[in-house]
């Protein structure tokens, strides 16, 4: 046939970068459930559950919660702004929400939410979100620095594809880490660096081992480029102290590191003695402005408790570079055109939501409460089940939306893991799903520390499900130790 | 010490990539438009942004799935059709928890089924949903082929010359080499294989793969509609040259003559059956912001396989997993598109209505602005057969070009630049999409109102009678 045989596409001849990256948020695990999900429908009764609880991502809304109703109003108004015209409207729509969607369209040129915008995003969205930063930190924000994303997933990708120009360019990571860090650096053919939080202190971050893992980089000739930070942490939910974001500013600072926030879960605190401040309210706290530090900070509509996931809205704050490099940034924005403009509405939503006073602000202020002290009452709920279990021991959900627990398993079970090829996590992670229909996501997927075995699961389940989870759990746990004590 | 991140750090292959489309021209129309002059925009198809109004039924369906709560109200019959309530019921029904759950990380089955029964009646063949993903905008779907092509510069990918610059700007950011292939413009742009044939063999005498061949149909920014029998010696080509072949058909619907209707790269590979039909590769691109529909904002998209192995495809799913999914109202958007209301249905006659009156004006004015080019006698324009473009050919005067060259500037970024400045017209320049050496285009689109364009082509015409006379010589016409 073909002149040359390697030319056409299979597995053998594709990047091999993307046959290197990994995302086990969606891997191999939830291919299976999928597979035993059809078997429950084609074939009920037949397995030791009635249904499988996907518990391997953060997909709130996937799982019963709600959206905030007055986000999708203004969100309905701005798609069909011909209800705007209709007196009905206003019986079905509240009043608030009408005036907010028409501030928005004027913001829009041509009231068209149809068309491609700005590369960066509408320019009165962008105002909005600058004005809601500025809020949340005391210190300004300027709408230039903004950068609209389908999520916040196509800017984390956009600063790896600018930094790494090839496998001795690092960045530094957390371990353990959400894998998109994992995946984005092997896709754009970088070095991950690793720095181990320490479970033993709450994963608390030492700058002592950051410190370590970049000389013991920099001796095997890696350039370390970037240091990622995710706070609140996935998978591990905990919430920084101020000192330590501190000593993290100062260290980029003094050894020329780009600092990657990632902040998506800014808005998930569960527990009353920590408080989230981004890392650019913390730089500026310092003094060190514009001139003194890179920082790019991320934010999502998809967590927080709006849980917006489908709609892929975010954006990244980007300060402290030239301006040559920010054209950069922008060209790259460019060739995608822009975000979809739904997304970018909410965003200016959730960075801008009703205030004292607004028609919706009661309503909006009893359903965000709502959903929040839910999360936290399902995530100390979980904590609990998971330190009851012999072996087990679960570090308290401080934010986000995971727990991480660690799981001795023995030595047995680990033999029976390597007998069938698996991770020693994704081999009790398989068993735990076969048992109990409750999906989580082996630690491997996450990174740990070797010899250790975690697997992440998620808060998210609603609340009347939480007790059989725990006790479906509970009962597995038992009868897998059972089965595999030396 | 220096910054961590300055321009001279930054990856090579950011810096080379160019993106003309919102490039040079674009920010300087931006600059003029802060300052207060009035730009017409036609330098990307974004149809709303020039006035065209969203069709109604698709924006009723997303209002009522945006706020689901709207449907349990006894009023809203009074606000949205019986048939828009139905469909977003259908819709919200096919998703995992509304618009604000994460979907399938390559769509909701339910909207690729659709999709595929779209294709199925499109082309009389059938297909699979599962080889359907769709895409936050056909370009992520492009971005995503390419980068799992691409392995190092030594791969190649032949593109048409002229092109849509995403192709050579996801080229350049992946590390792979561009092999140009001319359209020609003499021709109607249409494909010539022997250059077609001298490219490939230029390219892997210089030790490049040719990996893939992208076909854009119809043409942007050339407009013009592929005959079968050009994509039939294109497929044989493939086939021959083991080429993945990326066929961009995103303008299947924005067809403007009777002669060449659109068809599609993969119903004409069943029709030339085995082993053609069962060896061939090949990645079909389609998108909501084209068409009659031109919703652009939503980033709906979505791409289809055909003869990749299951073990590329999981690769490639593995690869959109780490996006997690493509956004859920764009996805809504496509199973609209590709599932329109139909006749009986209650908002058919609306629908109908203002699909055709969109279409009939596209027709009309590519009409008006192929003649109003042809109208300048040192301009030629092929006629806009499809897609959204006017791709006209400025032959510019020798002393154009020099003072051009002297202001550090391509001949046609100057002539658009000055065109920008005397008439707010922003259009890109052929340099942006590719042309063959001293021959000058601009890009523009025939999207303006239909009752704007006579003005603006009379601007144009003015404007370029104008720069004729400033740089021409006084013996006659400019070397032609």
């Amino acid at each position: 046939m073909g002149s040359d045989a390697t030319a056409s596409v299979t597995v053998e001849s594709i990047n091999p970068k993307v046959l290197k990256c990994e995302y086990a948020v969606r891997g191999e695990i939830v291919t299976h459930a999928q597979r035993l999900q059809q078997q429950l429908q084609t074939n009920p009764g037949s397995l030791p559950f009635d249904e499988i609880i996907y518990c391997n991502i953060g997909n709130p809304q996937s799982l019963g919660q709600q959206p905030i109703t007055f986000f999708r109003e203004v969100l309905a108004l701005s798609d069909h702004p011909a209800l705007l015209e209709k007196p009905e409207t206003s019986v079905l729509f509240s009043s608030d929400s009408i005036a907010r969607a028409k501030q928005i369209l004027s913001s829009i040129p041509g009231k068209a939410t149809g068309a491609y915008s700005h590369s960066q995003g509408i320019k009165g969205l962008r105002d909005a979100i600058a004005e809601g930063i500025a809020a949340r930190d005391g210190f300004p924000a300027n709408a230039d620095d903004i950068f609209l994303t389908d999520g916040a997933s196509p800017g984390v990708h956009n600063m790896m594809q600018l930094l790494l120009r090839s496998e001795s360019d690092g960045i530094l990571c957390p371990i353990p880490q959400y894998p998109l860090y994992s995946a984005s650096i092997a896709l754009h053919g970088g070095t991950l660096v690793p720095y181990y939080l320490d479970e033993a202190t709450g994963w608390g971050l030492e700058i002592s081992e950051v410190k370590k893992q970049l000389e013991d980089a920099r001796s095997k000739g890696i350039t370390v480029r970037a240091l990622v930070v995710i706070n609140p942490g996935n998978p591990t939910g905990q919430v920084l102290a101020e000192e330590n974001q501190r000593q993290i500013v100062e260290f980029c600072k003094n050894e020329g590191l780009v600092l990657l926030a990632d902040e998506v879960y800014q808005e998930n605190i569960y527990v009353d003695d920590k408080k989230f401040n981004s890392f650019k309210k913390i730089a500026r706290s310092m003094g060190y402005g514009e001139e003194d530090l890179p920082l790019v900070s991320y934010q999502s509509i998809s967590k927080g408790y709006y849980g917006e996931c489908g709609k892929r809205g975010g954006y990244m704050e980007v300060t402290g570079f030239s301006s040559s490099v920010r054209e950069q940034i922008y060209k790259v924005a460019s060739v995608n055109l822009c975000s979809n403009i739904s997304g970018q509405i909410l965003a200016s939503l959730v960075m801008n939501p009703p205030k004292p006073g607004d028609a919706s602000y009661e309503s909006y202020v009893a359903e965000r409460d709502g959903i929040l002290k839910s999360l936290a009452r399902r995530a100390k709920a979980l904590e609990d089940a998971l330190n009851s279990l012999e072996g087990v021991t679960c570090n308290k959900a401080e934010g986000a939306m995971y727990l991480f627990p660690q799981v001795r398993l023995p030595q047995k079970a680990i033999e029976a893991a390597k007998a069938a090829k698996k991770a020693p996590d994704a081999f009790y992670a398989l068993s735990l799903l076969e048992s109990t229909g409750v999906v989580v996501v082996p630690g491997s997927g996450f990174g740990q520390v070797p010899g250790t075995y975690h697997f992440r699961c998620t808060i998210l389940p609603q609340e009347d499900k939480i007790p059989a989870i725990i006790s479906r759990l509970t009962a597995f746990h038992e009868a897998f130790l059972n089965q595999y004590r030396d | 010490m220096a910054k961590p991140l300055d321009y001279e750090s930054l990856n090579e292959n950011v810096k080379k990539t160019a993106y003309a489309v919102r490039g040079e021209l674009y920010l300087r129309a931006s600059e003029l438009q802060k300052e207060g002059k009035k730009i017409i925009f036609t330098n990307v198809g974004n149809p709303h942004a020039l006035g065209q109004k969203p069709l109604t039924f698709p924006r009723q369906v997303v209002a009522l799935c945006q706020a689901p709560f709207l449907l349990d109200d006894p009023n809203v019959g009074l606000l949205f059709p019986a048939d828009a309530i139905a469909r977003a019921k259908h819709y919200l029904q096919l998703t995992s928890g509304g618009l604000g759950a994460y979907s399938d990380s390559r769509g909701i089955p339910g909207v690729r089924k659709e999709v595929a029964e779209f294709i199925e009646r499109r082309d009389g063949y059938p297909t699979d949903p599962e080889l359907i993903f769709l895409t936050d905008g056909a370009s992520k779907g492009v971005m995503q082929m390419l980068n799992a092509i691409i392995r190092n510069e030594n791969d190649g990918i032949l593109v048409p010359v002229p092109q849509y610059p995403l192709y050579s700007a996801a080229i350049t950011l992946y590390g792979g080499s561009l092999v140009p292939y001319y359209l020609e413009e003499e021709a109607n742009w249409s494909l010539d294989f022997n250059n077609i044939r001298q490219s490939i063999a230029s390219a892997r005498s210089k030790g490049i793969t040719v990996r893939a061949m992208v076909i854009i149909n119809p043409g942007n920014p050339t407009g013009q509609c592929l005959s079968e029998a050009n994509i039939r010696e294109l497929l044989r080509f493939c086939f021959l040259e083991n080429l993945v072949l990326l066929a961009d058909e995103v303008y299947q619907q924005n067809i403007y003559q009777d002669e060449r209707p659109f068809i599609s790269a993969r119903k004409i590979l069943f029709d030339m059956g085995p082993p053609l039909s069962k060896e061939v590769q090949l990645v079909s691109f389609h998108t909501v912001s084209k068409g009659y529909w031109g919703e652009c904002g939503q980033r709906g998209g979505y791409f289809e396989m055909t003869n990749l192995s299951p073990k590329t495809v999981d690769e490639i799913y593995k690869v959109a997993s780490i996006s997690l999914s493509p956004n859920v109202p764009g996805q809504i958007f496509m199973g609209l598109m590709v599932n329109p209301p139909k006749p009986g249905d209650i908002s058919y006659f609306k629908f109908e209505q203002e699909s055709k009156a969109i279409m009939e004006s596209l027709r009309k004015r590519a009409h008006i602005m192929t003649d109003g080019f042809n109208s300048c006698r040192n301009v030629v324009c092929n006629f806009t057969e499809g897609a959204m473009y006017s791709f006209p050919q400025i032959r510019l005067p020798a002393r154009a070009i020099e003072v051009a060259k002297s202001a550090g500037k391509a001949p046609d970024v100057f002539y658009c630049l000055k065109l920008l400045e005397a008439t707010g017209i922003s259009t890109v320049p052929g340099s942006g999409f590719g042309q063959k050496e001293g021959v000058f285009h601009l890009r523009t689109t025939i999207l303006p109102a239909e009752e704007d364009m006579p003005a603006i082509m009379e601007s144009f015409k003015k404007f370029n009678d104008a720069f004729m006379e400033e740089y021409e010589d006084y013996r006659g016409y400019s070397r032609m």
